[in-house]
């Protein structure tokens, strides 16, 4: 099936050729930390993890978008969302992988990255991620690839592999959960202390990656012959409409915690991302950003309407999946380390170089995405006809 | 013989087994006993704790005096980076607020704001770095020593975010050109891309000598003993003075004590 990659017309060579570009400008910049280290990146003693770490945080929110669709498909029998749950694994695949960079382009030694294999060690968190990412990884690749052949074949899949899609499930709810974990149990992080971390992950998850996909299936309706149809998209929206809500909730339920305890240590972090505190806040203007993108986006996805309107839909999805970058792949990895463990702020301003290796990242990610659609519209096509 | 796809194949294979097999047959075929000879020198606790009597420290210390610093940093080859991003530190001086988070008020002699407390690894009876780290690059020794292998660690910066108490210093650039001091050539400098931080001077224990900065305090001020020893010098002064230690409430129980 791999063949299909390698025809496609000139649009989707200019597509692979612009993203080829970033990655090579990505990597140029990666070959520059490799030789002077992170001391390239605007991190500090005060602010250990930053745009990488964010960043990987945020993506394996949005592997879960296979999951939403997976999930109702198979459990629930939901039949318009047959056509797109190879899209949602895929779009799994690409957005794992991404994860993965992310964390490697963070290690200040990553020759030496095996060590993690090398001394398994059960009480890191750490660990665990590094098992149910990769797990997580194989089983979509494994389970969108025999799907997809057996539909080219015209046949059923594999009967091997509906287990494997039952697994997947609990599977995709375990990246998020352990991902959270990384966060939520430590002693003196106050912002990341919270028992609802990785119910907040699961929310903002679960209404990111949907947004995407819609998004992504518009794209595909445009560019291709291949249809989501409206039926799936009405239902994906929804899945995404109660998601925003949930997640939005879910901040509030932070705030409420924070300020009428009046904590100060609780707080600090909240008032450092929405006012500024001691007079730093580079995050401020991102964080409004981010309320009035989630605002926008409830307005424009409760009202039916509006969300049943192509138009008005792609803008709240992009207001949706902004929204939660900005919550979650900005502010909720930096404000953990401010105020530092000595009631100081120090802020972290990323990096040109930084980001160019973050945006060689994302190129990748949408590197391996384009193919695997590539693959699978073609696919699709070829049935259908 | 004739040789073959088939026949190199099937060997191939036999000795890909036998390789796999190898840490199996390492994990049965070692035996139990010292890994190496220790110094009859050594100095040994179940678990080493120091108090800092800051008292002493002010009043009888000379203005300014970093003797303690000096001496760690000289010791273990600890680079002088004077970015404040990126800066290594073992021994340091950190404000009262600073140091003891929470723990002020407003009305708090004046002269007590200023004053430097000192800051080092707490080496936590409970410690947060070494639940989170995915190595083992940090450990805790049977002597209650939080260890720091530079050559496993990876440099994830997980150990970074679990201590709270900013104990760690990652190698964000190549240490070596900062090395001020006179290099120690009996203690390994660093590579970039690892973290570190204050052993508790393991290395010096093994031969007999107290730590680095307890040595160098000329007023006493560091007291250095066995926690779990009732007879132990900290033990004595643990009795008879009050003392305090950093964010007790996080349950990490630190063996660095404090007198004010």
């Amino acid at each position: 099936m791999l063949e299909r990659a390698f025809t496609g017309s000139q649009k989707y060579y200019k597509l692979l050729g612009g993203l080829l570009i970033i990655m090579g400008l990505g990597f140029a910049a990666y070959l520059l930390q490799w030789n002077k280290g992170l001391t390239i990146t605007g991190m500090s003693r005060d602010v250990s993890w930053g745009f990488y770490i964010a960043q990987f945080t945020f993506l394996v929110g949005v592997a879960a978008s296979a999951v939403m669709v997976v999930l109702p498909y198979y459990l629930h029998d939901v039949k318009v969302f047959g056509k797109i749950t190879i899209l949602g694994e895929f779009l799994a695949v690409a957005c794992v992988t991404m994860c993965l960079l992310f964390i490697i382009v963070d290690l200040g030694k990553p020759m030496r990255m095996l060590n993690v294999l090398f001394y398994p060690t059960p009480n890191s968190v750490l660990f665990w991620d590094m098992v149910v990412l990769n797990g997580y990884l194989f089983l979509n690749i494994l389970i969108g690839w025999n799907v997809l052949e057996a539909e080219r074949k015209g046949v059923h899949y594999p009967s091997w592999v509906k287990p494997l899609i039952y697994l997947s499930i609990p599977w995709a709810v375990s990246i998020h959960t352990v991902t959270a974990f990384l966060y939520a149990g430590l002693p003196a992080r106050h912002y990341w202390l919270t028992a609802i971390m990785a119910a907040r992950f699961l929310a903002s998850a679960f209404c990111s990656g949907p947004a995407l996909l819609i998004l992504l299936a518009f794209f595909l309706k445009k560019y291709t012959k291949f249809d989501a149809g409206k039926e799936a998209i009405d239902k994906l929206s929804q899945i995404v409409t109660y998601a925003m809500i949930i997640s939005v909730f879910f901040v509030g339920l932070e705030f409420f915690t924070a300020f009428y305890s009046s904590i100060p240590s609780h707080m600090h972090s909240l008032l450092y991302l929405f006012v500024g505190l001691e007079g730093h806040g580079k995050l401020v203007p991102f964080m409004w950003l981010f309320a009035i993108l989630a605002v926008v986006a409830l307005v424009l996805l409760i009202n039916p309407k509006t969300r049943k309107d192509e138009y008005t839909l792609k803008i709240a999805c992009a207001a949706v999946f902004f929204s939660m970058w900005l919550e979650k792949g900005l502010g909720l990895v930096v404000a953990g380390f401010i105020p530092n463990p000595f009631d100081q702020v120090r802020e972290y301003v990323p990096t040109v170089p930084e980001l160019m290796i973050a945006l060689g990242v994302w190129a990748t990610g949408f590197f391996i995405l384009t193919i695997l659609y590539k693959i699978a519209v073609t696919v699709k096509e070829e049935v259908a006809s | 013989m004739e040789s073959n796809r088939r026949n190199f194949l099937k060997i191939g294979g036999v000795c890909a087994l036998g390789l796999g097999s190898l840490p199996i047959v390492k994990a049965l075929a070692q035996e139990k006993g010292p890994a190496f000879s220790s110094d009859p020198r050594r100095l040994v606790a179940k678990r080493w704790a120091m108090v800092v009597d800051m008292k002493k420290c002010w009043e009888m210390g000379k203005p300014g005096c970093k003797d303690c610093v000096l001496a760690c940093h000289t010791v273990h080859n600890v680079p002088d980076i004077k970015d404040e991003q990126e800066e290594i530190k073992w021994i340091w001086p950190e404000q009262f607020n600073h140091a003891f988070t929470g723990q002020e008020n407003e009305f708090i002699p004046a002269e007590m704001k200023e004053k430097p407390f000192l800051m080092l690894c707490n080496h936590c009876a409970n410690p947060p770095c070494v639940r989170v780290c995915p190595t083992k690059a940090t450990f805790k020794s049977p002597d209650g020593i939080t260890m720091m292998d530079f050559h496993r660690c990876i440099g994830c910066r997980y150990c970074m975010a679990g201590c709270p108490y900013g104990a760690r210093s990652f190698n964000w650039q190549d240490p070596r050109p900062h090395i001020q001091t006179e290099l120690n050539m009996s203690f390994p400098t660093r590579e970039r891309g690892v973290v570190e931080k204050c052993n508790f001077c393991t290395e010096r224990l093994e031969v007999g000598l107290l730590p680095a900065c307890v040595e160098a305090c000329k007023v006493g001020g560091l007291i250095f003993g066995d926690v779990e020893d009732p007879n132990s010098n900290v033990r004595k002064v643990l009795a008879e003075r009050f003392t305090m230690r950093r964010k007790p409430e996080l349950g990490t129980q630190p063996n660095v004590y404090y007198i004010v």
